[in-house]
């Protein structure tokens, strides 16, 4: 494994005329990892994107992809990145293979080497039988194996998903994130973009929260759960006018003051294990009767509401729409 | 080397994913095929009667129609690089090609040539409808060959033109709406369909100066015959500034587009 980060920012800046899309990023992507980039729409993450992939120049600040400066080098970065989701495409007018080897063509992949490649992806996306079919006859979701299989076909060591999953159904977005599991285990540095919080909590090793062009929150899925203040534990209690004593029972084992919600005992907790059993010890010592106890761990929901101040895909500017 | 080596290659593969597209959309089809041919047949049988009256005697209308009428065919056959490239624009395919490491002018070169086939095709089809229904060549086959070749340089320039449209087009409707109402009137004031001499006389000053009419005057002189007088050199003069202006003028615009 390579120890030269697979992607690095600095102070990276850009704006379309008054909209400020970017205002100083800061990223650093392990080789190997896969990184999420977390926010609304309108925060700034697909210009980022589009900056890595070379496809637009910064303002100000600079950027490495896979060693190479994006502005600088933007032909040796080219060779080594591979671009799908949001807005990267297929040609509809071409079938599954004519794309994929279309693709293996302008990388300059040797002679022959596009086909058997084109075939091969097609086969690792469950489109083999869809090969000779013009794409316009593809449903939502086998464009998009098709966009991601494209992006692909040059085996690049760094590959950026724009919101790879937006639009797409349930199960058509769990089978999207099959093939990117897959593909990481191959060893493949993935720089995601989404909005959707389980989607960056499933794939990403870690995770940067990007509002209004900054990156505001950075981290492992966990330790960006435990900035919202980690597990806790729910009790319900069989006789609710016991709360307060609840409350005052349980202070020893709680690594904040617990509190009551809900008819429930709210236990913030630092450590799960044992804690239910402490729980129950010190309930039982107290004489107080359990009707239920369960663990809670935060969602990225928390998170994002918590940094942002607003909840996660509603409330996003739509800078990046107007701007284009 | 190996640049120039990748940047023919990436043209002609993206050639070939322009030529593909046409078979694959009947509309497109259509307007290379039965179009053109409707064309053809509508002004030979419906306006043939009443311009042949006009013309010079010894000319008929089907040998006086046919250059005219391919002009304005190879002109329009741009056409699809217009709609492909607004196309790809809107759809973002634009973006995939230019994160992959390819000649990045190859998108426009391969449109481009894609179309000098298309216009290729075209002119075997308009010349087969218009040796069936009478038209003659009678010139050396030198001066055929000169004028199949200017031809293919008019449809040539025209693709950047319609390159340059396309790309300033917000979608591929607008592109075809902007291409229509502005080059479908000029083919008109020309000597495209009828003699000049037969158009008001404020008009003739703007039909005998159109460019459209030193390229129809042209296919003309080397397809029939007629005396050239400069309408060759004038129509080669106009077909290579419309290619100095446009090529890098739409790839300027390519590079603003795209840099949004």
């Amino acid at each position: 494994m390579q120890t030269a980060p697979a992607v690095e920012t600095s102070a990276l800046r850009k704006s379309y005329g008054n909209v400020h899309a970017l205002r100083g990023v800061d990223l650093h992507v392990e080789s190997g990892s896969v990184f999420g980039l977390l926010g609304p729409n309108g925060a700034g993450k697909t210009t980022a994107v589009r900056i890595l992939t070379t496809l637009l120049l910064p303002d100000e600040g600079s950027a490495r992809v896979a060693g190479f400066d994006v502005v600088r080098d933007a032909a040796k970065v080219r060779e080594h990145i591979g671009l799908a989701g949001q807005y990267a495409a297929v040609d509809e007018n071409l079938t599954g293979f004519e794309n994929l080897e279309m693709v293996g063509k302008l990388y300059h992949l040797g002679r022959g080497q596009p086909a058997a490649r084109a075939r091969e992806l097609l086969a690792s996306f469950d489109l083999s039988d869809a090969a000779d079919r013009l794409v316009r006859t593809y449903s939502g979701g086998m464009r998009r194996r098709l966009d991601l299989a494209a992006a692909l076909v040059a085996r690049p060591p760094v590959l950026f998903l724009d919101e790879p999953t937006t639009g797409l159904d349930i199960r058509s977005r769990i089978e999207l994130w099959n093939a990117i599991e897959a593909l990481v285990s191959g060893g493949t540095t993935v720089l995601l973009t989404t909005q959707v919080l389980d989607e960056a909590d499933r794939l990403a090793d870690r995770i940067a929260v990007i509002d209004q062009g900054l990156v505001i929150a950075e981290g492992t899925p966990a330790e960006l759960k435990s900035q919202v203040g980690g597990e806790r534990l729910d009790i319900h209690l069989c006789d609710e006018q016991r709360g307060e004593e609840a409350v005052v029972a349980l202070a020893s084992i709680a690594s904040d003051r617990p509190f009551l919600e809900d008819g429930s005992v709210r236990v913030p907790v630092a450590e799960r294990r044992g804690t239910i059993a402490d729980a129950v010890r010190q309930l039982d010592d107290a004489g107080i009767a359990i009707d239920d106890i369960s663990v809670s761990t935060p969602t990225l929901d928390d998170v994002f509401l918590k940094l942002t101040g607003h909840a996660a895909e509603h409330e996003g500017e739509e800078a990046e729409a107007q701007a284009r | 080397m190996t640049g120039l080596r990748y940047g023919i290659s990436d043209t002609l593969v993206l050639a070939k994913r322009s030529l593909l597209r046409i078979p694959r959309q009947p509309d497109l089809l259509v307007g290379f095929t039965v179009q053109p041919i409707l064309f053809v047949l509508l002004f030979v049988y419906v306006f043939g009667g009443a311009v042949g009256l006009a013309l010079p005697p010894g000319l008929t209308y089907v040998d006086f129609l046919i250059p005219g009428i391919i002009v304005q065919s190879i002109v329009f056959g741009g056409f699809v690089t217009a709609l492909g490239l607004a196309d790809d624009l809107k759809k973002g395919l634009i973006d995939r090609f230019r994160s992959l490491p390819m000649t990045r002018s190859a998108l426009l070169t391969g449109r481009t040539l894609g179309d000098v086939v298309t216009n290729s095709f075209q002119l075997v089809v308009m010349f087969s409808v218009g040796l069936l229904i009478g038209f003659n060549f009678s010139s050396s086959v030198g001066e055929v060959v000169a004028g199949i070749l200017l031809l293919l340089l008019i449809g040539y320039a025209f693709s950047w033109v319609f390159a340059f449209i396309g790309l300033s087009s917000s979608s591929p409707e607008a592109a075809n709406a902007f291409g229509f109402t502005i080059l479908f009137p000029i083919t008109f004031v020309s000597s495209a369909f009828v003699p000049v001499d037969t158009m008001p006389s404020w008009l003739q000053p703007i039909a005998e100066h159109n460019p459209f009419t030193y390229m129809v005057n042209a296919a003309r002189a080397l397809f029939l015959g007629i005396p050239a007088e400069n309408n060759v050199w004038l129509a080669l003069a106009w077909t290579l500034g419309i290619i100095a202006v446009f090529a890098p003028l739409s790839a300027w615009k390519y590079r603003r587009v795209v840099a949004q």
